[in-house]
């Protein structure tokens, strides 16, 4: 098949490569060489077929040494002439066009610039070639993984959601900020935050506190906690976008910070903790470069509300979705640790989920001046 | 008058009795009547049945003398004068109705008997606001001279009167019936030419009806010159009205085509327009044989008059000669069972034994009759007639060989339209017919609607909500052909719900419907088939157009590379799914390529009228009989052409 016949510019451009390799070929010359293969699949008269690796549960594989998941060799065909995956291999070639459009204009955009360069209506048909942005996203993310090109090698990023406070001074874009300085609402954490872009300058922190939701962060934020403890205190608003992961990674990298994390009692909540962590399937060939595997698990626990004597009434009971999801949860491998088993098991046994802010009910700031620092005091965390 | 019955007479089921009882208890007056003298006089000659009125409990002040004074007899002409609806002329569109059709009924019928292809001119014209005139010619062998005026001028005088054969007409009433109404309603008396033979001139009659007589009325007669060889043509004023659509002259004619593919029929409707159905076949329906009557199906009060008015002098004689299927063991059976020996003289037989008999039928098995007596319709002329009537995609019919009910003989046809032009956001359109009657009235009585409506239609893949009949492009016709139609009425139009007969009807049904279901299936695979040729065929600009803007190859090269690749591979596609399923091909051609199905492959929006121009020619089904598959396909093809709109 089309697959097989690849010359050695098709192999060579369509596997997946990580971060740390692959420099060579600029991804300019990979994404016309995806093109070519094409073509060349064209020329033979055969059905011209891409090859994209696999992003799902099947094809990652949990690293215990590194403590990162990983991506897999697997590769899923996508060939032009087969029903299911026509208009797939359609948006793949013309999201790719467009994405070399912006590598000769040396120009940076958002993936919804993207969907929108790429929407219009097929000719002769009242069909759309992307309906909306969640057709698109996957399509460029299928070329990171097939051109084997970051994010930032193809020059798109997410809507940047992330904000961050603490004792430590960058250089962004040339401009020097004091973290310390932002006011209510933090420094904007921008999606691509490279060496290149953002630099440390000064760092007078002790570890870095990502919490999972803002208002949270808020509390932390007007409580001047990071002031007190001496912390970068980072927000995602839920799942930390890629600049907010990258972040932390190059912050525990190469500031030697240790990472905490504080989300919800939930099973959403143990893997936003996860993906911070080991990595998330969806990224995996992205996890050496954002996974902070020494990342620890500073609340909420599920045995927290007996430990802090909060009122059983504030806790939610897991619905049917939730409790499917802590199912799941547990038999991924990177929560096998018998203490994993064990904290989700609780919960399941509880039949309740509990929110950051229930601690609220206690004090307003309960949560910045009792909780986090005591459960930092007894190192009472998950690892 | 509170009773009316219509009785089946032994040796002439076909025969109606009518009497008139005011005090006879309704199960009894049937053998009263039968024995009554002056009903058996009317058998012997024919003639009209001066039914007897009694006379009922007379009321202390009216004396049983002066109640006399105000008995007599009525005439049955006189009698339907009054309850004309019991015929079918209840207004004055099913007047129109009933008029065209008896006279075509009758026209058939004659031409079928003298094996002449039937040739019928119908014409109906509006001569005031609430009159018209309707006239139909046949190419029938003709009247003599000397009957055509008891046969259109008196009621229940025929030739179908006493037998039990199929064929249209049962009770010679139906013509004679119409002039009667017209002459009630305009005073106009009826017109008949009729001509034998090319050496002789035609009769030209005017006739009235003398009602209390039941007695032709001949107000003008002589010979005339006309410009056909023979035939009869029948010319009634009469007050009517006339509606398009559902019910009408349109639509029983559009039937009649359908049921009655070897007749041509040229109507020329009150606003002028030509209507042509040529014949779709040369085939003359098979002559139908007379059978007697079947012990199973026969009552007790027949049996007992037929006893009373047979030649045999014994009982075995009698049983084996007046009945069908009566073999000397079965008589011999019977006999034994009812106490009486097959050399008992029949004069000897009382009631008490006679209903012996009767029981001893009952219960004796006895070989279903001989179904020589039916003239179906036929597969492929049930195809040729759909064919010339409805522009569908498909069409099917199937044939159940006969079967009985209560001794009589019957045999159920399907055939199944579907698709094409026919309407799709509707209900299914039903078409039944007895003895190649069309059934326009009171659909929902009869046993075939129901038979249709039970039939589950979601599993062959057509809609249906329940207690509905199914819905989408579909048209079934359900013909019902026996030596006795159990009609629901007198006014023929619904047929009787028996066990037997819902069962068949709806064997039939399924056969057809299976076919349908396959075809059904098919189409929708194809259609699969096409969307992913036109998907593949709707991205190929666009992949060329990223290719050449990333690459700066030529596009317009990519994009023929490509169509070429996706065109070999659509056709591979198709070859493969063909050889793959090899059962389904199998099946395939066991199933929807034999004789009794067709599919006419049509150009969307092909669409026009349903009867026009040179659209029905005759599609030689009969050729097609020993055709394989693709021959029979090609041969559709065929038939698509000749339809296309000139």
């Amino acid at each position: 098949m089309a697959k097989k016949a690849g010359k050695q510019k098709t192999n060579q451009s369509t596997k997946p490569r990580r971060s740390t390799s692959g420099k060579k070929t600029t991804t300019r010359d990979k994404i016309v060489g995806l093109a070519e293969a094409v073509i060349g699949d064209i020329a033979k008269a055969e059905n011209p077929t891409l090859d994209v690796p696999t992003r799902a549960l099947s094809n990652v594989s949990f690293d215990k040494r590194t403590g990162i998941i990983e991506m897999g060799e697997a590769t899923s065909e996508r060939p032009f002439f087969d029903l299911g995956n026509a208009k797939r291999f359609m948006q793949t070639v013309l999201m790719s066009s467009e994405l070399l459009k912006l590598q000769d204009q040396m120009k940076t955009t958002s993936i919804r610039d993207m969907f929108y360069r790429c929407k219009h209506t097929v000719e002769g048909s009242k069909e759309e070639t992307f309906n909306d942005q969640d057709e698109s996203d996957p399509v460029i993310e299928d070329l990171e993984v097939t051109l084997g090109a970051l994010r930032e090698e193809l020059r798109v990023f997410a809507n940047p959601d992330g904000a961050m406070v603490g004792p430590m001074t960058i250089r962004d874009s040339g401009d020097e900020i004091a973290l310390s300085r932002m006011g209510s609402g933090g420094w904007a954490v921008p999606s691509i935050v490279e060496a290149d872009v953002i630099e440390f300058i000064k760092c007078d922190a002790k570890f870095i506190l990502l919490v999972e939701k803002a208002a949270i962060w808020s509390r932390f934020n007007e409580d001047r906690f990071w002031e007190k403890h001496k912390c970068m205190l980072i927000t995602g608003r839920g799942q930390p976008p890629r600049g907010v992961r990258r972040l932390c990674f190059r912050m525990a990298d190469e500031l030697k910070l240790p990472l905490y994390v504080l989300v919800d009692n939930d099973p959403w909540g143990y893997y936003i903790y996860s993906v911070v962590k080991q990595g998330s399937i969806n990224l995996a060939f992205e996890s050496a470069r954002m996974a902070v595997p020494q990342a620890r698990f500073i609340g909420m626990s599920a045995y927290d509300a007996a430990e802090f004597d909060i009122p059983m009434n504030l806790s939610i009971r897991l619905n049917d979705k939730d409790i499917q999801r802590a199912k799941e949860i547990m038999n991924y491998p990177w929560f096998a640790g018998r203490h994993w088993q064990r904290e989700i098991k609780h919960m399941l046994k509880l039949g309740v989920k509990l929110e950051l802010e229930a601690l609220s009910n206690k004090d307003f700031s309960f949560i910045a001046d009792t909780y986090v620092p005591q459960k930092l005091k007894k190192k009472n965390w998950l690892n | 008058m509170h009773a009316r019955r219509i009785t089946r007479t032994p040796d002439a089921p076909d025969q109606m009795v009518l009497s008139f009882s005011a005090s006879a208890p309704p199960g009894r007056s049937t053998q009263a009547e039968a024995q009554d003298p002056t009903v058996k006089n009317l058998e012997a000659k024919s003639s009209p049945a001066p039914a007897k009125r009694r006379a009922g409990k007379a009321k202390s002040p009216v004396t049983a003398e002066q109640m006399a004074s105000q008995q007599r007899e009525i005439s049955i002409s006189e009698f339907f004068a009054k309850n004309r609806h019991l015929l079918g002329f209840d207004n004055k569109r099913k007047a129109l109705l009933t008029t065209v059709k008896e006279a075509v009924d009758n026209s058939l019928d004659a031409c079928e008997e003298a094996r002449l292809l039937p040739e019928l001119r119908v014409s109906v014209t509006q001569t005031a606001e609430d009159r018209f005139r309707v006239t139909v010619r046949d190419n029938g062998p003709g009247i003599v001279k000397s009957q055509i005026p008891n046969i259109f001028g008196k009621l229940l005088y025929g030739s179908k009167f006493h037998r039990l054969k199929m064929c249209r007409g049962q009770q010679g009433i139906g013509i004679s019936a119409a002039g009667m109404y017209g002459l009630i309603t305009t005073g106009k008396p009826i017109s008949i030419v009729s001509r034998t033979s090319k050496r002789v001139r035609a009769h030209h009659y005017e006739l009235a009806i003398d009602t209390k007589k039941n007695r032709p009325d001949i107000m003008h007669e002589d010979e005339i010159e006309v410009d056909w060889a023979h035939g009869t043509e029948v010319t009634i004023d009469l007050v009517a009205a006339y509606v398009k659509g559902r019910q009408s002259i349109d639509e029983y004619l559009d039937q009649t085509a359908i049921a009655n593919p070897h007749a041509s029929l040229y109507y020329i409707n009150p606003a002028g327009e030509h209507i042509d159905y040529p014949r779709a076949s040369t085939d003359l329906p098979e002559e139908t044989l007379e059978i007697k009557p079947h012990p199973h199906g026969i009552e007790l009060g027949t049996l007992m008059k037929m006893l009373k008015e047979t030649d045999s002098q014994q009982i075995g004689a009698f049983l084996q000669k007046e009945f069908s299927r009566v073999s000397p063991t079965v008589c011999r059976n019977v006999c034994a069972q009812a106490g009486v020996t097959p050399r008992t003289w029949v004069k000897q037989v009382d009631s008490h034994a006679a209903e012996r008999v009767y029981q001893a039928f009952q219960s004796a098995r006895i070989m279903a009759p001989s179904t020589d007596c039916l003239s179906p319709i036929g597969t492929q002329q049930i195809l040729a007639g759909l064919l010339k009537g409805l522009k569908a995609e498909f069409y099917t019919a199937s044939s159940r060989s006969p079967s009985v009910y209560r001794g009589n003989p019957f045999q159920v046809e399907v055939g199944i339209a579907y698709g094409g032009d026919l309407p799709g956001d509707q209900q299914a359109r039903l078409i039944r017919f007895a003895n190649r009657v069309p059934l326009l009235y009171q659909q929902s009585h009869c046993a075939v609607y129901k038979s249709v409506l039970e039939a589950n239609w979601r599993s062959y893949g057509v809609q249906q909500s329940s207690g509905a009949l199914p819905s989408g492009p579909l048209v079934v016709m359900v013909h019902f052909a026996s030596v006795w139609v159990p009609f629901t009425s007198e006014s023929k139009e619904a047929i009787a719900d028996y066990d037997e007969i819902r069962k068949e009807v709806g064997l039939a049904i399924r056969e057809s419907a299976r076919k349908l279901q396959i075809f059904i299936r098919r189409r929708k695979r194809t259609e699969r088939e096409g969307e992913r040729r036109s998907v593949f065929f709707r991205y190929i600009p666009e992949v060329a157009a990223a290719l050449n803007s990333i690459t700066g190859q030529s596009a317009k090269r990519l994009k023929d590379e490509l169509s070429a690749i996706a065109t070999r591979r659509t056709e591979l596609a198709d070859r493969e799914l063909d050889e793959h399923g090899q059962i389904i091909k199998k099946k395939r051609k066991d199933v929807l390529a034999d004789d009794n199905t067709l599919i006419v492959e049509r150009a969307p929006g092909a669409a026009d009228g349903l009867f026009d121009g040179d659209d029905h020619r005759v599609i030689g089904a009969k050729k097609k009989r020993n055709d394989s598959a693709s021959k029979a396909r090609k041969g559709s093809r065929r038939a698509r052409t000749q339809r296309a709109p000139k």
